[in-house]
């Protein structure tokens, strides 16, 4: 049982949260964009083996916040609530 | 009969004899006793049968490490594959040997040693393949295994399963355990120490010791005294046998007295493993016999069971730790003979003979041990040969925890590299295999923790373990063995290095080398140091493989737990259950919620049907309390709506209901249901009863990444609510009676509309939103007031012809309607334009979830699955649900849709049934094959609503 | 020397003890250029290999692999083969895959004991019929056997299962389709190492691939810890590991690597004789020649590299078990492992090209990848050889994201991967 931290409740037991995609994934939008690109958006991923920045749903309370862990060894270096300046943190 | 009790030796309790059944034999022992020791000290010499050959084989070890005595347990509690040296022994217990026929004694599959030669590692690889391995492989299958499953038994359905959180959890209660756990305590941490045995002291009860003055026994009672006083947890019988991610430690505790075995999951501060070393085996011929053991079982049987081996035994080591078996025995009036293999060790034998520089080459005899046969050609006489071929330290949980090994030349082993994160070492697992040395590395070990050793304990200084290794050698006569539970000789590592598995996994895979259940705890090294010896390659170049977890087998029950029954992946349960019962109905789980499938006795056909047929001819009562009511409120609310709706849903006035699909961004429909405003700034979603979940994830997930967080809410009202429907033309005249302090004609309260209103002074929502077809009210009130207003409404009902409506004839009036359930009706492909829902997507100006999608390649192809109806056009059965259209093009059948949704309309008198079918829209009146099992039928492909399609009975 | 495995040769062998088997493989020195090099020695690379030479004459080919052949997934697979699948394409591919294994021990001269027990999916409610239903009917159009049991005829293949009323999630019937089963997944390997060997592919283990040759825009080789390695075609069958390769070579890619795990309890006696999985408790399990029970469920939905189990699944998956079989509380797990799974979004597998020429991709078979050995291998060396899809593979393409032309089982059959 891995222990993840969500901003709001603290730590927890990983079967509390669900994985809900990478970090920094923008969503294309406008009349011009293409089906690469949109493509892109949907599927490809950098699946990262290492350091990975991710976006992490804790089911009990209902927060969207990112986590960033490490995809090998599993260990997790932080989590931060979406809004607060998360985008500056580098993973 | 060898082995014999020694006259007032051992801990065994020798005024509480108990007698069980091995077999058919009696066996008779005492209190304190394992299986194997009681088998032992009853002179039973075969124990087992090797997994590959059947050779006889007799009790090895004293613990864990044991490799043959694998045997069922018939009663008190049933279990298959026990191991003898771990189990205790109770009085009328019936025990049965294993991978024998009928037992192990006289096991008519023997035979099969006398084709060993042409059956060596892989043999399987190579043969059997003609005319088909199909033909040879039930007698395979019947071969292999050990023990049997008791089809009928009778066993506990729940296992208790403990979280514990500690500051130091240490691994195994020998002197260094002991000593770390105290010192821990003493520090005041919180301290948890296990120990897979039955009894705290490790050696100490075993090997002789003077500690501070005392003997190892009595120093082991003042350890465990003090460590009470301090407050420290001592758990025996208890392994640690998984070391998972983020520090959590698994521990499986034995049940006692029928009591399962439980789980503990433990999350330590800190980890000190103490978790000893193993000895292993000395390569010889036929190593394998009964009566070759361990040397340190031998003298962990004399000390804590009263028994000796042999009455003529021969001890063969190639270290210094062995002596003391020999001498312990000698001192029990046995005849020792020890052979050891180095040359020149220094040690005065006392009582007992000695050859140095000379090592066993075989043993000899016939079912048991003999005698055997020295490198000098000479031969000792001998009904029991222990052996010590050095020991093994216990590294299994570290590596699991990542840690890394290195070789240590000195003492012949793979050694932890050093502490880890949380987690240190200390006794002979870290290759410390005297006393002075064990205690030592227990200072180390609670260094990282801020814990100091102190003074440590002053011992006298015993034999010196000084190992010279006598690693298996290529070409070695006979039949060495190196694994005993899966025969694996030294002619198979050899077999296996000639055809170039030489990779320490493809030895593992190839030979089966350390793959039973015994995970090679004493096999594994001797076949890495010969597979190193012939491939040129050192031991630490071959490597080890990967200890995985458990680290000894774990019963299915303990991890288990109490996921049993009701409590494994519960059922949702209605707040008007009991009422639904009451009223006859049978429950059955609709996604994940325990609902009425019907009410009344009768065949289910029977009871829809009259269900169907009253709702449509007077009113139905419906319990839809798991329909989602998700509200969405702030002031960026209608925004929102309109960005997760497919449909245009800031336009929605207050006061009104719209439906609308709810779309992933892969354009495939979602979800679908009504959104209602009740205010500017506050919507109700209402999403499908297995989707709420769902569809609150899917509502958090984006109000967090793209809206302003402190300006738009979601709360999922579901719980709080339940939802009563009432449908059919006597719905509102019976809604009427209730006075619910609201307008309910059609200008008041039109189609898709809703209004508030009061049941017995408690707020109720009404909405006219249908999913019948027939003119709706939709009742949402608070949980606790359900019963009240469910039996009000059945009380009113019963002159306006009410039924209650179970769900499957809710499906049967919904698919009249060709009303779609998301998941049954649509698949994970299904596009709105599937539907033939289009005009969103042309007139909506805003961003929308999945909007992109809508406009790809593969939206616009024109074969795509749409939503049909199907006429049947051969008779008056219903299609069956899962059956496929299909069509013949180029001369091959393929399928082009299926049916979805199937049943008898009471209302039309006819089958109906809706379907996904290619290019559907645009083929109505086109008459398609169904196909279902190999046989036929013909239908006809509509629009999807089959009743009352002006929908003047919403209305009605 | 013996050179040819069979009953003969091991009574000749077993008289002389066996010294003259010769190695199942060479362990060669890398040469400085082959006409195609495959990276990733587990099945489906060693296939890919065989069949390059035994299908297209090519002759010069490397495997190349960073350990020890097999020991990603293909050895860490609960051994699984069957083709019980729902769209026409899906069927094509992995009936193709069965049908090879049908004839594989023989055209490999190594038993695989392929091993034809049937695979049964049990159903636990009507509506799950219904979908049950609806995958039979695809299957039997699609050509491929199946049948839909009733309960008695599942209680009669698995007498320990609980069919009875009291069971969780009761037994209203199953998908059965006989021809499914299981495979020894090492001698799957092996047999296409030896068989590749034989025909002169270099199997060059201990060799980590760390870069890629890139020349002109288009890839020219790889960069390994024992030298460059030139090729005028590179294939990726690295399973887990592929996007950390695509990352080398500067692409990503529509995969999410997950750990799936598996378990074994201790060998036993006959007591399941076929292959069964519940998608209601998520758990599946046979029983093995050699007596165990070999045990999966579903991903560990964390994304991770860590090829090792965690209790939080396997818990359940056994409490799944469980409820199936009440008479196996009395067995104990032997052993739990995970392998690193790359997970497409339709769960279908990725045949083609790369975005970079001359590289070409086998991937995203994710908890699947074992039964498609063979057809994979086929697919491959052919796209490898000549540069064109097979038209099995052809739907398969990377390119199939773009045009939103997903092949999601999942969501047509309702059947859990």
């Amino acid at each position: 049982m891995q222990l993840f931290s969500c901003p709001f409740c603290g730590p927890r037991g990983e079967s509390e949260f669900r994985f809900a995609g990478e970090f920094g994934n923008a969503r294309p939008e406008g009349a011009t964009v293409t089906d690469a690109q949109w493509s892109s958006y949907l599927h490809r991923r950098s699946n990262p083996k290492g350091r990975s920045a991710e976006l992490w749903l804790h089911l009990t309370c209902g927060e969207v916040f990112r986590l960033d862990r490490d995809t090998l060894t599993h260990v997790v270096s932080g989590s931060y609530a979406l809004g607060d300046c998360a985008e500056e943190v580098q993973p | 009969m060898t082995a014999f009790r020694v006259e007032g030796a051992g801990r065994i309790d020798r005024a509480r004899p108990l007698l069980f059944h091995f077999d058919d034999v009696e066996v008779r022992g005492f209190a304190g006793d394992t299986i194997a020791s009681a088998l032992l000290a009853s002179g039973v010499n075969v124990v087992g049968r090797s997994f590959k050959y059947h050779r006889p084989r007799g009790v090895w070890g004293f613990g864990v490490e044991d490799p043959n005595s694998l045997v069922d347990i018939a009663a008190p509690v049933v279990g298959a594959n026990a191991q003898a040296t771990t189990t205790l022994a109770f009085d009328g217990m019936r025990v049965k040997s294993v991978n024998g026929r009928p037992n192990v004694a006289r096991d008519r599959g023997r035979f099969i040693d006398l084709f060993a030669r042409f059956m060596p590692a892989g043999f399987y690889y190579k043969t059997f393949m003609f005319p088909n391995w199909h033909l040879f492989e039930p007698s395979v299958r019947a071969m292999s295994g050990f023990g049997r499953v008791d089809a009928d038994a009778e066993l506990p359905r729940s296992a208790e399963q403990i979280n514990r959180a500690v500051d130091v959890l240490v691994v195994g209660a020998g002197p260094a355990g002991l000593l770390a756990a105290l010192r821990a305590a003493e520090a005041g941490r919180s301290v948890l120490l296990v120990e897979q045995g039955g009894t705290v002291g490790g050696s100490l009860l075993v090997r002789t010791a003077a500690i501070d003055g005392r003997d190892g026994v009595t120093w082991t009672a003042e350890m465990l005294q003090r460590l009470a006083e301090r407050g420290a947890t001592v758990m025996t019988r208890t392994t640690a046998f998984g070391v998972y991610d983020h520090g959590l430690v698994a521990l499986n505790e034995k049940g006692q007295g029928g009591r399962p075995d439980r789980l503990w999951r433990i999350r330590p501060g800190h980890v000190v493993l103490a978790t000893g070393a193993i000895e292993r085996p000395l390569p010889f011929a036929n190593n394998d016999l009964p009566g070759v053991r361990s040397a340190e079982a031998a003298l962990a049987y004399l000390r804590h069971h009263g028994i000796a081996t042999g009455r003529k035994v021969v001890v063969a080591t190639n270290n210094g730790l062995a002596y003391e078996t020999a001498e312990a025995l000698a001192a029990a009036g046995v005849d020792v003979t020890l052979v050891d293999s180095r040359r020149d060790a220094g040690i005065v034998p006392k009582g007992y003979g000695l050859l140095t520089g000379r090592s066993v080459v075989a043993a000899e005899g016939r079912g048991e041990v003999a005698g055997v046969r020295l490198d000098d050609g000479s031969r000792l006489v001998a009904d029991s040969v222990v052996v010590s071929g050095g020991f093994t330290p216990t590294v299994h949980l570290y590596c699991q925890a990542r840690g890394k090994l290195v070789w240590d030349a000195v003492a012949a082993a793979f050694v932890p590299g050093g502490p880890l994160a949380g987690l240190s070492l200390a006794g002979a697992v870290t290759g410390a295999f005297d006393l002075a040395g064990v205690f030592a590395s227990v200072g180390t070990a609670l260094q990282p923790i801020g814990v100091a050793a102190g003074a440590l304990p002053a011992v006298a200084a015993g034999q010196p373990y000084a190992i010279a290794a006598a690693w298996p050698k290529p070409g070695a006569e006979g039949r060495v063995f190196i694994d005993l539970q899966h025969d694996v000789t030294v002619k198979d590592v050899e077999l296996a290095a000639r055809e170039n598995y030489t990779s320490v996994e493809h030895l593992k895979r190839y030979t089966a080398l350390g793959m039973a259940g015994d995970q090679g705890k004493t096999s594994n090294l001797n076949g890495i140091a010969l597979m190193a010896e012939l491939t040129g390659r050192t031991i630490p170049e071959v490597g080890t493989t990967t200890y995985r977890p458990p680290f000894t087998p774990v019963p299915l029950s303990s991890l288990a737990g109490w996921r049993s029954g009701g409590l494994f992946n519960p059922p949702r349960r209605l707040v008007l259950e009991n009422v639904h019962r009451d009223a006859g109905a049978s429950l059955r789980e609709y996604g994940g919620w325990l609902r009425p499938a019907f009410y009344g006795d009768g065949p289910e056909v029977e009871a829809v049907a009259r269900e169907a047929r009253r709702a449509r001819e007077a009113v139905a009562l419906f319990d839809g309390s798991p329909l989602g009511k998700i509200e969405v409120c702030g002031p960026e609310a209608a925004a929102f709506v309109d960005f997760v709706y497919y449909n245009a849903m800031a336009t929605l006035p207050v006061g009104r209901c719209r439906y609308g699909l709810m779309l992933a961004e892969s354009g495939v429909v979602f979800d679908d249901g009504v959104l209602m405003r009740l205010d500017a700034n506050r919507f109700v979603v209402s999403c499908s009863s297995s989707h709420v979940a769902a569809v609150q994830a899917h509502l958090e997930a984006w109000r967090q990444d793209r809206f302003d967080r402190k300006r738009l809410f979601i709360h999922n009202a579901t719980p709080a609510l339940a939802t009563l429907t009432l449908s059919g033309p006597q719905a509102r005249p019976l809604l009427e009676t209730l006075d619910l302090g609201l307008a309910l004609d059609d200008a008041a309260l039109p189609h898709m509309a809703f209004a508030s209103g009061a049941f017995d002074g408690v707020p109720v929502r009404v909405s006219r939103v249908s999913f019948t077809g027939d003119r709706s009210y939709e009742l949402v009130i608070g949980s606790d007031r359900a019963e009240a207003l469910w039996t009000r409404l059945m009380a009113a009902g019963a002159a306006f012809g009410i039924t209650p409506l179970g769900t499957e004839a809710l499906m049967v009036l919904r698919a009249e309607k060709g009303y779609i359930v998301i998941g049954k009706d649509s698949d994970g492909l299904t596009l709105p334009v599937d539907l033939g829902v289009t005009a969103p997507l042309r007139r909506k100006k805003g961003e929308f979830i999945g909007r992109r999608s809508l406009v790809s390649p593969e939206a616009q192809r024109p074969d795509r699955k749409q939503l049909v109806g199907l006429v049947v056009e051969d008779g008056e059965a219903p299609l069956v649900t899962g059956a496929h259209g299909v069509e013949t093009r180029d001369g091959a059948k393929r399928s082009i849709g299926y049916v979805t949704s199937s049943y008898v309309s009471p209302g039309l008198g006819r089958p109906i049934a809706l379907g996904l079918i290619e290019r559907g829209a645009s083929r109505h009146g086109e008459v398609i094959d169904i196909q279902h099992q190999r046989t036929m039928r013909q239908a006809r492909i509509a629009a999807p609503c089959a009743f009352d399609p002006a929908g003047e009975r919403l209305n009605g | 020397m013996t050179k040819r495995y069979s009953a003969f040769a091991l009574l000749k062998e077993g008289l002389v003890g066996h010294t003259g088997w010769q190695p199942a493989w060479r362990s060669p020195e890398p040469k400085p250029r082959y006409d195609v090099v495959v990276v990733g020695g587990g099945g489906h690379g060693l296939a890919t290999a065989h069949y390059l030479v035994r299908n297209h004459g090519l002759s010069s080919v490397a495997v190349i692999e960073k350990g020890w052949i097999g020991g990603g997934n293909s050895g860490r697979n609960t051994t699984v083969v069957r083709s019980n699948y729902f769209f026409p394409e899906s069927a094509a591919l992995y009936e193709m895959a069965l049908k090879l294994y049908e004839g594989l021990s023989r055209a490999l001269n190594y038993n695989i004991m392929l091993s034809q027990r049937g695979m049964v999916s049990l159903c636990h409610s009507p509506a799950e019929m219904e979908t049950a239903a609806r995958t039979v009917n695809a299957m039997q159009i699609n050509g491929i056997d199946a049948e839909l049991l009733s309960r008695a005829e599942v209680q009669r293949l698995m007498p320990a299962l609980n069919c009875g009323p009291d069971a969780r999630y009761p037994v209203y019937g199953a998908v059965h389709q006989a021809r499914g089963g299981t495979a020894r997944h090492d001698a799957v390997n092996w047999g296409y190492a030896r068989a590749a060997d034989r025909a002169g592919v270099d199997i060059l283990q201990n060799t980590e691939v760390t870069d890629f040759i890139i020349e002109d825009g288009a890839c020219r080789g790889v960069r390994t810890s024992r030298g460059d390695i030139r090729a005028d075609r590179v294939g990726i069958a690295v399973a887990g590991h592929t996007s950390v390769l695509a990352a080398r070579a500067g692409f990503r890619l529509p995969l999410t690597s997950f750990a799936l795990q598996a378990a074994i309890t201790e060998a036993v006696k006959p007591a399941l004789d076929c292959v069964v999985v519940s998608p209601a408790t998520g758990t599946y399990v046979s029983q093995s020649d050699k007596g165990d029970m070999v045990l999966g469920g579903g991903l560990d939905l964390v994304p991770s590299y860590g090829q090792r189990g965690n209790l939080p699944t396997l818990e359940t998956v056994i409490a799944g078990l469980l409820e199936m079989f009440p008479s196996f509380r009395q067995l104990r797990l032997a052993r739990q492992w995970a392998g690193i799974t790359d997970v497409t979004p339709d769960s279908s597998p990725i045949i083609g090209e790369s975005p970079l020429p001359n590289l070409f991709l086998n991937c995203g078979w994710g908890t699947g990848g074992f039964k498609a050995i063979p057809a994979g291998g086929t697919l491959f060396a052919h796209l490898l050889a000549t540069g064109k899809h097979h038209e099995i593979s052809r739907p398969f393409d990377l390119d199939r994201f773009e045009r939103g032309r997903l092949i999601d089982e999942a969501a047509g059959s309702g059947i859990a991967h």
